[in-house]
């Protein structure tokens, strides 16, 4: 039986009540919707990328406590970061939670990111836990279309 | 005083014998991550009595063949058990003739029939259809396809903060060009018991006809359309103890007769040539092609596991679980109803402060407790309350006082999770 404790770890709950970078830059020059039609959660992120390095990103939205500090969670961990970088760290995050990555799976690479592992163990959940990731990567590729996670 | 959340006394419960009727459910006997599955999400789909069951295996075991055709004995089974399931829901419903039962997919293939064959043929531009600000999803885009396409009006019945139907709004939206009114018997979101009966005077008075989308109310209470008078009736079989895949559509045979078929094919036709085509009388008329048997005979066995019980007694029952429930609630703190309209049935839909519905669920769900969190197919209801979603328990026959008292646990630990 999975352990709620493993889903809700406190970071987690943390980024849910205050999260970060929730907020509407200035500068942004990239930006995509995201939305979940099953729980209804509804996302913004907003990025300034020059000379192909995330100088600033933020979120705008409502959601659960799971797709909240998600959010949160990914503007800290790719700020500063290459394109590259964040195709890296996107995959890594994307197998983490979905489980393709082996559970005893050294998650060093992604930092404060591994808390979200307890989502494999929710398959309903795993979708809360990629929306702003999908949202995220739809920005960078400057698609107009509202991402669904359905 | 009674203590909010405390177990009712033996004598100020409702009566019924739920554990020999909770004995009748397979289902309910399992646990869930070791707990008793506590099954709340009855407005989605209700769980099965065995006798149910019985009925879907023994057509597969001894009667599988097809409807209206077959010479042999084994067809001769199956057409008159799928014959009298329309003759129990006739009696069921109180329809006046099984010409006025037709067999659909579900409540949603019902209001599409209607849409289709019924309005569709009559809507001129600038027409309007009338609707509630309540309804399910199947009540809304039915009606958006076919005034989009004849560029008619989809006009809407506001509500109240409660969840009630404004009916003075309601008398002034009927006008000359109203050419249908559809709306829910019972709000599947809000719990909202709608004054159809009123709903359906005021219509009338101007010659409208008017569909109930019965899907929410019909296994809670006693349903009786030539009461009510309504023109159309849709309910569906999942929600009602029966399988999924089968519906009903009741619709006043001088309006079924004068509406032409929803979809071709076998079983709907008397005599086809490639020149012209007789269709058959009804309810036939309307049933294209091979049925889900099963399920239409299997429905049957819920009425009859329905009408054993009464549905009256039924309905005294769940509203005494309601009332529970709803005491219960008022005494959690951070936890809000939507929905708190005078007439109610079987829905709670609620939200705890600071939590999303979506750990709401999942936090219950641990606990063996199964709700629905979302829209619940409502979106404009949610947007009306501003909410993205709610948690929804939903009752049945089968819940108790105790089931109230473990959902009341479960949200007080949602609420210690998230604090």
């Amino acid at each position: 039986m999975p352990d709620l404790r493993e889903l809700y770890q406190q970071v987690i709950l943390d980024h849910h009540k205050k999260p970060r970078n929730c907020r509407r830059p200035e500068h942004a020059n990239k930006h995509a919707d995201g939305f979940n039609p099953l729980c209804g959660d509804k996302i913004t992120v907003f990025i300034q990328i020059e000379d192909g390095i995330v100088r600033d990103i933020a979120f705008q939205g409502s959601g659960c406590a799971i797709s909240t500090a998600s959010a949160s969670m990914m503007t800290e961990s790719l700020k500063g970061k290459s394109e590259t970088e964040v195709a890296r760290i996107f995959e890594s995050f994307h197998n983490l939670v979905t489980g393709k990555t082996p559970a005893e799976a050294d998650t060093t690479g992604l930092g404060k990111l591994a808390v979200f592992s307890g989502v494999r163990e929710y398959p309903v959940r795993v979708k809360c836990a990629t929306l702003a990731w999908h949202t995220m990567r739809a920005a960078l590729q400057g698609s107009e279309e509202t991402v669904a996670t359905e | 005083m009674k203590i909010k959340g405390e177990i009712l006394p033996r004598e100020e419960r409702p009566e019924l014998d739920v554990q020999s009727i909770r004995a009748d459910f397979p289902a309910l006997r399992q646990l869930v991550y070791g707990k008793p599955l506590v099954y709340l999400d009855n407005a989605a789909t209700s769980q099965k009595p065995q006798r149910v069951i019985d009925a879907l295996v023994g057509f597969y075991t001894n009667d599988c063949s097809n409807v209206h055709r077959g010479v042999h004995l084994l067809s001769e089974r199956a057409t008159r058990a799928y014959e009298d399931t329309r003759a129990k829901v006739k009696c069921f419903i109180n329809a006046s003739d099984e010409k006025e039962i037709v067999f659909v997919r579900g409540t949603t293939e019902g209001i599409n029939l209607v849409a289709q064959s019924y309005a569709r043929p009559r809507l001129q531009p600038g027409d309007e259809i009338l609707i509630s600000a309540m309804e399910h999803h199947s009540n809304i885009v039915p009606w958006q396809i076919i005034c989009g396409e004849k560029d008619a009006r989809l006009r809407i019945i506001p509500m109240n903060d409660r969840g009630e139907l404004k009916l003075d709004e309601y008398g002034a939206l009927l006008g000359p060009r109203t050419r249908l009114v559809s709306v829910a018997h019972v709000s599947n979101a809000l719990g909202t018991v709608n004054p159809v009966r009123r709903i359906i005077e005021l219509a009338h008075e101007r010659s409208i006809p008017v569909l109930l989308d019965g899907a929410q109310a019909v296994p809670h209470m006693r349903v009786d359309v030539a009461q009510l008078d309504c023109d159309f009736y849709a309910f569906s079989g999942h929600k009602m103890y029966g399988p999924t895949g089968v519906g009903i559509l009741y619709g006043k045979q001088r309006l079924l007769e004068a509406m032409p078929p929803y979809q071709g094919g076998g079983d709907m036709i008397s005599s086809v040539t490639f020149e012209k085509t007789t269709y058959n009388r009804l309810p036939y008329k309307f049933e294209a092609g091979t049925p889900n048997i099963a399920a239409g005979i299997a429905l049957g066995a819920a009425i009859d596991f329905l009408q054993d019980i009464g549905m009256d007694r039924i309905a005294a029952y769940e509203h005494g679980v309601l009332r529970y429930a709803t005491e219960a609630f008022a005494g959690i703190p951070g936890v809000r109803l939507i929905g708190t309209a005078k007439e109610k049935a079987g829905v709670l839909s609620f939200v705890v402060d600071g939590v999303h519905p979506h750990d709401v669920g999942t936090i219950l769900d641990q606990e063996g407790i199964a709700i629905r969190t979302g829209h619940h197919c409502a979106q404009p209801v949610m947007d009306f309350f501003n909410l993205p979603a709610t948690a929804r328990a939903s009752l049945a026959l089968y819940n108790t006082c105790e089931e109230i008292d473990a959902l009341v646990a479960g949200i007080r630990k949602v609420t210690e999770v998230f604090s």
